[in-house]
């Protein structure tokens, strides 16, 4: 995961309220091999429609969502996440989330902060005066700036902090990195192996 | 104070003790991988530019996906194609060993660390597999895990596990002839329910279990996972070591030696407690059968099919009214007078060269009911191998039984192999789950033997009742 401190792009307003997983990707493309390559799933069956935030300009290539309340409800399907960062979405806005998306958005990277529905209403107002108008997503002071106006926004501290520092679940891991290689270098030569045995007779000489 | 065998087995593999309600960091000894659950987890790692960290104890096997005819042919369905083809070009890319389809090891991913000899007593070992609670059997620590801890496991070769209760599963006494394993485990779980073990590591003891062969074993540490525990072991003993020692990757000489000296230090101690107890008398056991659509709603052959008022627990009710509609049975139906349309003989649980022997002692020399579909599926090529080098697929084909190739086949019917709609099924498999065999089938777990003997009376029967049969024709002189 890359170390998150600020984020800028246009603002993409998603002006609707209610959006469970299901709509962000249907059920089919679940049977897919991969965990990239799902910007095309991305609320599937609203981009058959060409008035669709996305399908305009200057929207096609992503941004940052800011979205009305209860956005990532229903399953848990990590593939929101993955549809969301594939199509270059790369941080999303909104009053109210549901949990499972909020946590799995922790795990992948993508920066879900809550703003208050007046900031809601506020973004997508400059949006629509001027489509393509910018916001800055400052994680270490928690405020998200557009048009010179600062709105803040909430971020639980763990997940601040695994972000800032770009740190996925294994990567904590990883900073274990000495204690596992440590523990390697004890464990015991009769242990499973994959590759083929070399006989004691050859490696230590017939004795 | 004395510590379990499962104590034992996670305290040496800390990596980093967790402070303050963290988890433990616990090293993975075995990673075994198959083609369903591995491809984001690949991906994963390419993303990140991670690689994967220890390849030497990590195996990948095709199993959900593979058809059990024409294995030579390419696969027909393209998901199934694409995601077998995928784990292919992953185990290259990634420098995995692999067993393809066509190879003498390939074969579910539960009977292929064993039969290699890299499952082994005190190890960890973990897929992304809910039944890796097989390996258990060897007093291994094994558990299924989800996609991103594949990843995880795949780039540090660890876990983050907070440690889980234990519950000790007393089996005393001796079964009677005709009762096995799966009737053991099948009254385990209808004893304490499907999710009597959430939060447990079983351990299986007592004189039933230490009578067990390790392919018994198996079938019962299986179907842990049945009763909601996350994994489930038997300390390791004479018939462990025998089993293991000479496969291909068993440790060899001053290894073994030492191994074997290490191994004998992990039964559970006399003075060790374990946070829950059960007991159960083999001798009481009878031949078993379900009768719903969960595992935990079984009861002897023997039995009737019961009324849903029988049961206190609301939940249990309306659980036992839903399942009885949809496996279309009627309340104070004699287990006995099911009829069935197909029988299946395979999956991780029973598809080992015992299983297969003791089917096959059944039906040798009969045929099988009229109108039954009867399918042989071993669980690995070197199975299938071993039972055709003791003759066990001309008894099979000679009953009039499908001989098929090695795979999960009807387990849960991701290839070709599958019940039709209302189709009726006796299976040595693990779960009834409705549609778990094919969309509108319906399953009924039993063991091997009573698989054999249901094939040769179209009903659901024991090798008891086959005896019972043949005394009948005796005493009215027809035999
Ligand atoms: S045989 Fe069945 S239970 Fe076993 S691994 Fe295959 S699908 Fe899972």
């Amino acid at each position: 995961m890359e170390k998150i401190s600020t984020l800028t792009g246009p603002i993409v307003p998603l002006e609707r309220s209610n959006v469970d997983t299901d709509q962000i990707i249907p059920a089919v493309f679940l049977k897919r091999v991969t965990k990239t390559g799902y910007d095309d799933a991305l609320f599937h069956s609203w981009r058959q429609d060409p008035a669709f935030v996305l399908n305009q300009e200057p929207y096609r290539h992503g941004g940052i969502l800011v979205v009305g309340n209860d956005f990532g409800t229903g399953s848990s399907r990590e593939h929101a996440v993955w549809a969301l960062r594939d199509f270059g979405i790369t941080a999303v806005l909104g009053p109210r989330f549901g949990e499972i998306f909020r946590g799995n958005a922790g795990k992948q990277g993508l920066l879900v902060g809550k703003i208050t529905e007046e900031a809601t209403e506020a973004l997508w107002a400059v949006a629509r005066a001027n489509p393509g108008e910018p916001v800055t997503v400052d994680l270490e002071a928690r405020t998200a700036t557009a048009a010179g106006v600062s709105h803040p926004f909430e971020i639980d501290d763990y997940t601040r902090w695994r972000l800032l520092e770009g740190l996925d679940d294994i990567a904590l891991t990883l900073r274990d990195e000495a204690a596992i290689s440590a523990f390697e270098a004890k464990r015991p030569s009769w242990m499973p192996t994959t590759q083929d045995r070399t006989p004691q007779a050859r490696t230590q000489g017939a004795s | 104070m004395g510590k379990t065998l499962a104590e034992k087995v996670w305290d040496d593999h800390v990596v980093v003790k967790g402070e303050d309600g963290a988890p433990d960091l616990i090293y993975i000894d075995l990673h075994l991988v198959h083609e369903v659950t591995s491809p984001q987890a690949f991906d994963g790692l390419r993303q990140a530019g991670r690689g994967l960290r220890r390849t030497d104890l990590t195996v990948a096997t095709e199993d959900h996906n593979t058809p059990t005819l024409d294995i030579d042919k390419p696969i027909q369905d393209p998901t199934s194609r694409k995601q077998i083809e995928t784990l292919r070009q992953n185990a290259a890319e990634f420098g995995v060993r692999i067993h393809s389809l066509g190879d003498k090891e390939q074969g579910i991913v539960h009977l292929v660390g064993p039969q290699l000899g890299l499952t082994l007593p005190g190890v960890t070992v973990v897929c992304g597999d809910s039944h890796t609670s097989t390996h258990g059997a060897f007093g291994a620590m094994a558990f299924g895990i989800g996609t991103s801890e594949v990843e995880h496991v795949m780039a540090t070769q660890t876990l983050p596990l907070k440690p889980f209760k234990t519950m000790a599963i007393n089996v005393e006494g001796e079964l009677r002839p005709g009762v096995t394993a799966k009737d053991i485990i099948l009254a385990v779980i209808a004893k304490i329910g499907t999710g009597g073990g959430a939060g447990y590591v079983f351990e299986y003891r007592g004189s039933a279990i230490r009578s067990l062969s390790i392919e018994g074993r198996m079938t019962i540490c299986n179907m842990s996972i049945e009763a909601g525990a996350r994994a489930g072991m038997v300390a390791p003993d004479e018939t462990t070591f025998a089993y293991v020692k000479d496969k291909p990757h068993a440790p060899k000489g001053a290894d073994w030696d030492a191994a074997l000296e290490y191994w004998k230090t992990l039964p559970t101690d006399d003075d060790a407690v374990f946070d829950a107890e059960i007991f159960i008398d083999a001798s009481e056991l009878e031949p078993f059968v379900t009768w719903g659509t969960n595992p935990g709603q079984g009861v002897s052959l023997s039995g009737e099919v019961p009324a849903p008022e029988s049961f206190h627990d609301p939940t249990d009710r309306a659980a036992a009214e839903r399942a009885l509609e949809y496996m279309d049975l009627k309340p104070g139906t004699r287990l006995k007078d099911i009829a069935v349309d197909t029988v299946f003989i395979g999956s991780c649980t029973n598809s080992r060269m015992e299983d297969l022997t003791a089917a096959a002692e059944i039906i040798r020399g009969r045929k099988k009911a009229d109108g039954v579909r009867v399918l042989v599926v071993p669980g690995s090529a070197r199975v299938r191998l071993e039972a055709e080098a003791a003759g066990l697929d001309k008894v099979f084909t000679d009953f009039g039984a499908e001989w098929r190739f090695a795979g999960c086949s009807m387990c849960l019917g991701m290839n070709p192999d599958q019940l039709a709609p209302g189709e009726r099924c006796a299976s040595t498999s693990n779960r009834n789950f409705e549609g778990r065999q094919g969309k509108g089938g319906r399953t009924h777990l039993v063991s091997p033997l009573v698989a054999a003997a249901t094939a040769i009376r179209g009903t659901l029967s024991s090798p008891w009742d086959l005896e019972a049969a043949e005394a009948e024709l005796v005493k009215d002189g027809v035999a």
